[in-house]
């Protein structure tokens, strides 16, 4: 009754390529947009926005990206933390070494230098696939983090490789609070998730996913598998990268490249499997959930046990349960989050009638 | 050239401890196409469990600490808790997830992981400890004498358990009805299951046997590092081994080990004071990336044909 295209009619192509068909959809769009643009940084406190929802955000943008490259072109990767630290390390090298760098085209830049990084290690896709390419990108994820680690210049001859970034200035104006901060970062991970939905809808997109469906047939009809292979890399290490310099810049403020471990690696995966693989929608929704099980988790299981119980048996129950919560999602929802919101709509759409 | 077959003998029988813990790998993976994760947990999970007895059942049962009896018992127990765990493992993750993707399936692992680590943890605490075999670690006195080579006695002693393991599982997989079983399942589930093999009790079966080598594993590694959560790292020096070596190959889990084990203690002493050290982290990975290049399979994987 309330959520159904009955009724509206495509009377140009522009409408008809339009992101969103269905007119409750762009309402939907809009609020949430008003919602999280201007109600929650009014209205939430500081705690949140700092510790909660400027991570959800910058996670979303890493999940994203290697959402397009996992979920669209089907090339699985366990190195995203490791071009997140490339995207961090870059962006603080530019505005360092560069005199009156802005921040945005820093930024820009940081995801670019991921993208060629990325697309150095995304050659070996084009001879191998399936779990000896994802072992394959451990490479990258462990050869970056030491070369981050090991050569003092990167982190501007630090003796420990921890970096400071510098304050995030544009057009004069510093973005020091956590509104400010956590605005522009919102405003960041929109349109370069408008820009993601877009180019998995465009030719781009559909290359991309008929090479993920099967490579050799997509070879066959034409698509040329190494520019395509190759961009989901680059495309993806831009993500991540800029993700990676937001998560320096907007989130943590000092970074050490051990912050972008191995175990970061895999949160992000857990964030595209438990969100829904191939969806924008989905790489949001994993990402909110894994940022905040955690911090429910450390709310909750002490709520349930009272505080009698020592800090170790807490911890080793809260692993217990956030592996024991994977499988159990997996098991249910084997296409994630994003699938039920898309089982839901199809209800939507007939209720209240049964058919 | 003597320090040079020092490291070269040091980093093959290194490689053989690297090549126990890609052998759970391949045994999970060849029978029931799970890249299994948590096998690094599962080697942590065993020392630590077959330490822990050691240490109770002693006040339990009346005996001395450090009689055979003692050693016997807790490997047994070790071992009877891996079955247990194994079995779990397939009747609450694997079953639900049949026919699901690949990713899925390693995503599962990679959560059981976690269970298995908070569960290991849980259950006998986080400290650090010893565990002795009697084997001490030191040069062989004859080689050390007459060709001044230094070969550690603890690690040949693993690699002659990592070669009797092996000779162990060969004979299970080539002359036992379980181990044609496994073959066949391994080769075509499906033709398996046609047949009538019990596809869940063949399954069962495979994750006790990773379970026993994740023991052996375990217990030397635990052995030569102290047991302690850092065992769990040790799934990470066998997933080089596991691509250079082919993810379904027994004999290229071992070929691969010694390979990895060898070049990475050869780079690491002649390359790695020009990067600066530490190379160990990623040179393996590096390696096994190269040679993936020329053989995508790996050196003994099975070779894959597209049909479309």
């Amino acid at each position: 009754m309330l959520y159904r295209e009955a009724g509206q009619f495509k009377a140009s192509y522009a409408e008809d390529a339009r992101i969103f068909p269905i007119r409750q959809d762009r309402i939907g769009f809009w609020v949430l947009m008003l919602v999280f643009g201007v109600a929650v940084p009014l209205l939430a406190d500081q705690y949140w926005l700092k510790a909660i929802l400027i991570p959800v955000l910058i996670f979303s943008l890493a999940a994203l990206g290697l959402n397009i490259l996992t979920g669209y072109a089907g090339q699985l990767s366990l190195g995203s933390a490791a071009f997140m630290a490339v995207g961090a390390f870059a962006a603080y090298n530019f505005i360092l070494r560069i005199d009156g760098m802005p921040f945005l085209v820093a930024l820009v830049l940081s995801g670019a230098t991921a993208a060629l990084v990325g697309i150095l290690f995304g050659l070996p896709s084009l001879r191998i696939k399936g779990f000896y390419l994802a072992v394959a990108t451990l490479a990258a994820q462990f050869f970056i983090v030491w070369a981050l680690v090991k050569f003092p210049w990167f982190s501007n001859n630090s003796s420990s490789g921890v970096v400071t970034a510098q304050d995030v200035t544009i057009l004069g104006y510093t973005f020091a609070s956590p509104e400010a901060k956590y605005i522009l970062t919102f405003l960041i991970v929109v349109v370069m998730a408008l820009l993601a939905k877009n180019m998995v809808r465009s030719s781009t997109g559909r290359a991309w996913m008929a090479v993920r469906d099967m490579d050799v047939a997509a070879q066959v009809i034409g698509f040329r598998l190494m520019r395509t292979k190759l961009l989901a890399f680059a495309v993806s290490s831009f993500y991540c990268g800029v993700a990676g310099a937001l998560y320096a810049y907007t989130y943590i403020g000092t970074v050490e490249p051990e912050a972008f471990n191995l175990d970061l690696s895999f949160k992000i995966l857990f964030m595209i499997i438990i969100g829904g693989v191939g969806s924008i929608m989905g790489s949001f929704l994993g990402a909110a959930f894994i940022v905040l099980l955690p911090i429910f988790l450390d709310n909750f299981v002490p709520m349930i046990f009272g505080q009698s119980l020592g800090a170790g048996f807490v911890s080793n129950f809260q692993l217990i349960v956030f592996g024991g919560l994977i499988i159990f999602f997996l098991i249910v929802e084997p296409h994630g989050l994003a699938r039920l919101w898309q089982i839901a709509k199809e209800k939507l759409r007939l209720w209240p009638f049964p058919h | 050239m003597q320090f040079f077959i020092e490291v070269l003998i040091g980093g093959l029988l290194s490689g053989v401890m690297y090549a126990l813990v890609a052998l759970g790998f391949v045994l999970i993976y060849k029978a029931s196409g799970v890249f299994n994760f948590a096998q690094g947990a599962m080697v942590f999970f065993a020392a630590l469990t077959f330490v822990g007895f050691q240490e109770v059942l002693p006040g339990w049962l009346g005996l001395e600490a450090d009689s055979s009896a003692v050693f016997w018992l807790a490997f047994l127990l070790a071992f009877i808790a891996m079955i247990v765990l194994g079995s779990l493992t397939e009747r609450i993750v694997l079953r639900p997830l049949v026919n699901q993707p690949h990713i899925t399936l390693f995503m599962a692992t990679i959560g059981l992981t976690y269970v298995i680590e908070g569960l290991a943890q849980m259950t006998w605490g986080a400290t650090v400890r010893g565990l002795d075999l009697g084997i001490v670690d030191e040069p062989i006195a004859w080689l050390m004498d007459n060709y001044e080579i230094g070969v550690s006695k603890f690690d040949l002693f693993a690699a002659g358990v990592a070669a009797s393991l092996v000779a162990l599982l060969a004979i299970l997989f080539q002359y036992t009805k379980v181990g044609r079983a496994l073959r066949a399942v391994a080769d075509d589930h499906q033709a398996a299951l046609s047949i009538g093999i019990p596809l869940q009790t063949i399954w069962r079966v495979v994750w006790a046997v990773a379970g026993f080598v994740a023991l052996v594993a375990g217990m030397i590694w635990g052995a030569r590092n102290g047991v302690q959560f850092a065992l769990t790292f040790t799934a990470l020096k066998a997933l080089p081994v596991l691509i250079l070596g082919g993810f379904t190959s027994v004999p290229g889990a071992i070929v691969g080990g010694l390979i990895i084990g060898a070049s990475e203690k050869l780079a690491e002493v002649y390359v790695g004071p020009f990067v600066g050290g530490g190379i160990e982290g990623w040179f393996p990975y590096m390696l096994a990336l190269a040679f993936l290049l020329v053989r995508p399979e790996g050196l003994f994987g099975e070779k894959h044909i597209d049909r479309v």
